[in-house]
């Protein structure tokens, strides 16, 4: 996963309150490979009609471009499924701005170099006034934590941990096999005082 | 030394190291996976790693479980996925529940049932219902693709240690009214982001009655408020439960388990960062009407019209009445559904059958509906007890276990438009099916839904509960 710092690019309006993870890709789409790619099943059914036709009124579909998503409260609340990050980003979205957000989703989206930003009430209601009249740039910093729309300088809240895994790019897997020694140590530990926690031999 | 709480006990005994940053290093006792585990099978291949841990790792067919015909699989996307995890676990030496062994089922319902799951474990599952396992005093929680890759490669998961709330109900639960109703209860109060970033512990009286079951079912519904954790201090109701099962501790291993597990528990003066209070009389059956678990109220109340409720939540509930197809200021109970189904990890235990047997007894569903237990296990002892023919004698299907219509994965599902009462944990629009209208509920108010063709208080039911 390549790392970012600012990302330039432009932010949709999608005012709906608890986006969970079987509206992101609905289960049926989930026996696919990730090579197939997953741009396509995002918010599937809620972006077309019952023929499958994409529905011109809904807001993303009139922004292919759109890299920024401004959405309500409780994004990504619901199932674990981590594609429902990679439905965003293979959509080309690289930002989802909401008050809350499930909080499995928040982690895969940091995994998968997806910035979950979080902003109080008074913020994202002058985000959601900006955007009134549709579409508009914006330009998003990890540095400072901040959102840049015309002359708006706005502040957003991330985990300072998950701000830095986002710059750097990095790979948890990486990170802690420089641990190997603590993670020995200590299951040869929890082995001689807590036996009873490794599985019992079958009859 | 300072009192702890049950959270803290669990987080301490598993720390590895804690960084400066404040993440924490966490051992993983146990990691169940199952079919849509691929993509972190899959991460894991790409870098060429083994398996850290095979025997902490336990591998369960569930979500496209066919729950019938499994002889011969017809869709080749699900039999793929069925067949994709066989590989995986094979190739890195897990022991898998495949589709005829005897203890299959869904993983949430195997882990407990096997012994997999112990107090005072720390147990993964790539799913959210994780949590149902912190019914027995264990640190459980759902991970994403990329954390099982973690888990399947270290046995470790990096975690931020969450805040600490106590949900307690005390006093006596009115009859009819089930674990489910206590969860639904408290998720419709505070939201479903009204415990986002806290770990629930529940105690009380209440809660000290309710069988390893009804615990399971709560500590299941925790993630539908926003906490990823559920837990219940292990008492002698978890210990007898425990004892006996396949993988569980045995001889002086068991008396050090045992030790051990008397300390899981809150001390006196440990201080949570959050508390809520329930009064166990004031709660009734419940059902939903919206696309939100937080969307529920008792069955006597009316549907909710959107301009009486806070207007931060109006808009999503007119278009959850939209979406569900009902009116506002009708009753709730009078619904008339298409089909009922009986299953899920929340409610789809031997008990959870029982209670809906009760109802159905010598009774006929008005509308077709389908019962998959939560495991084969469970399927067996529902047939041994003649659960079974109180089904089908009530015109309901009786299928193999698996997820089935909780997610529909296996192609069981509910078509577009249809009103469908279930056991299940998810009302979310499309859950089911696309289109798909589901009112959440506890097993013994789906028995009555089919009955009577409608949503039911079944507390009225002539000749009450069975
Ligand atoms: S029964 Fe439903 S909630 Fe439970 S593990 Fe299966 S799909 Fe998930």
């Amino acid at each position: 996963m390549a790392g970012w710092t600012t990302h330039q690019g432009q932010a949709v309006l999608l005012p709906l309150a608890n986006i969970d993870t079987d509206q992101l890709i609905p289960a049926r789409f989930m026996s696919t490979p990730r090579s197939a790619g997953y741009g396509d099943y995002l918010l599937y059914d809620l972006r077309r009609d019952a023929g499958g036709a994409l529905r011109p009124d809904f807001p993303l579909n009139g922004t292919p471009q759109a890299s920024v998503l401004v959405t309500r409260r409780g994004f990504g609340s619901g199932s674990s499924r981590e594609a429902a990050v990679y439905a965003l980003i293979d959509a080309g979205i690289r930002a989802v701005i909401a008050p809350s957000f499930g909080d499995i989703f928040a982690s895969n989206a940091v995994n998968n170099g997806l910035l979950p930003a979080r902003v109080d009430a008074q913020t994202h209601a002058t985000i959601e006034g900006a955007l009134q009249a549709g579409a508009a740039d914006i330009s998003v910093s990890l540095q400072d934590k901040s959102l840049r729309m015309g002359d708006l300088v706005l502040p957003f809240q991330l985990d300072d941990a998950w701000a830095l895994k986002l710059q750097n790019g990095w790979d948890d897997i990486d990170l802690t096999q420089h641990h190997k020694t603590d993670i020995d140590g200590f299951a040869r530990q929890r082995h001689q005082t807590a036996p009873w926690a490794w599985p019992a031999a079958m009859d | 030394m300072t009192a702890r709480t049950l959270l803290d006990k669990l987080w301490d005994a598993h720390e590895i190291l804690r960084r400066a940053d404040g993440m924490s290093l966490l051992w993983v006792d146990r990691h169940l996976v199952h079919e849509g585990s691929h993509h972190g099978f899959a991460k894991l291949a790409a870098r060429g790693l083994p398996l850290a841990a095979p025997e902490l790792t336990f591998a369960v067919v569930d979500h496209y479980a066919p729950t019938k015909n499994r002889d011969a699989i017809a869709d080749p996307a699900i039999a793929r996925m069925i067949d994709t995890l066989r590989q995986n676990a094979a190739q890195h030496g897990v022991r898998l529940y495949d589709l005829f062994d005897p203890h299959q089922g869904i993983v949430h319902v195997v882990g407990p049932e096997q012994g997999i799951t112990l107090p005072g474990l720390l147990i993964n599952c790539g799913d959210s219902h994780t949590s149902t396992h912190g019914a027995f005093g264990a640190l459980a929680f759902g991970i994403g693709a990329t954390e099982v890759a973690h888990v399947l490669a270290t046995q470790t998961i990096w975690q931020r240690k969450p805040k600490a709330m106590r949900i307690t109900v005390d006093g006596s639960l009115p009859l009819g009214v089930t674990a489910k109703d206590i969860a639904l209860a408290w998720i419709s109060k505070l939201g479903t982001d009204g415990a986002q970033g806290h770990a629930v512990e529940y105690t009380g009286s209440a809660i000290r009655a309710l069988s390893m079951e009804g615990r399971m079912t709560l500590c299941n519904l925790s993630i539908e408020g926003g906490a990823r954790f559920g837990m219940i201090a292990p008492d002698d109701v978890t210990a007898d439960y425990v004892q006996g099962r396949p993988l569980a501790p045995k001889g002086t291993d068991w008396d050090a388990a045992r030790a051990d597990w008397a300390t899981l528990h809150s001390d006196r003066d440990a201080r949570f960062d959050r508390e809520l209070t329930l009064d166990a009389a004031d709660i009734a059956p419940t059902v939903t009407w919206g696309t939100s678990p937080e969307q529920a109220l008792p069955i006597t109340a009316t549907i909710p019209n959107p301009d009486d409720l806070d207007p931060a939540k109006a808009k999503a509930a007119a278009e959850a009445l939209d979406y569900m197809g009902l009116r506002p200021g009708t009753p709730i109970e009078g619904t008339a559904v298409d089909q009922v189904f009986i299953g899920s990890c929340t409610n789809g235990r031997i008990e959870d059958l029982r209670a809906a047997a009760a109802v159905l007894r010598g009774r006929r569903a008005k509308v077709p509906g389908l019962i998959s237990p939560g495991s084969a296990q469970i399927k067996a002892q529902a047939e041994a007890e003649g659960l079974d023919r109180v089904f089908t004698d009530a015109g309901l299907d009786w299928a193999a276990a698996g997820c089935s219509m909780c997610v529909g994965m296996n192609g069981d599902l509910v078509a577009e438009g249809k009103r469908c009462a279930s056991s299940t944990n998810r009302n979310f629009r499309g859950r089911q099916g696309r289109g798909a209208r589901t009112h959440l509920m506890s097993p013994a108010m789906v028995a009555a839904a089919a009955v009577t063709g409608c949503l039911t208080d079944l507390r009225k039911l002539s000749g009450g509960m069975g």
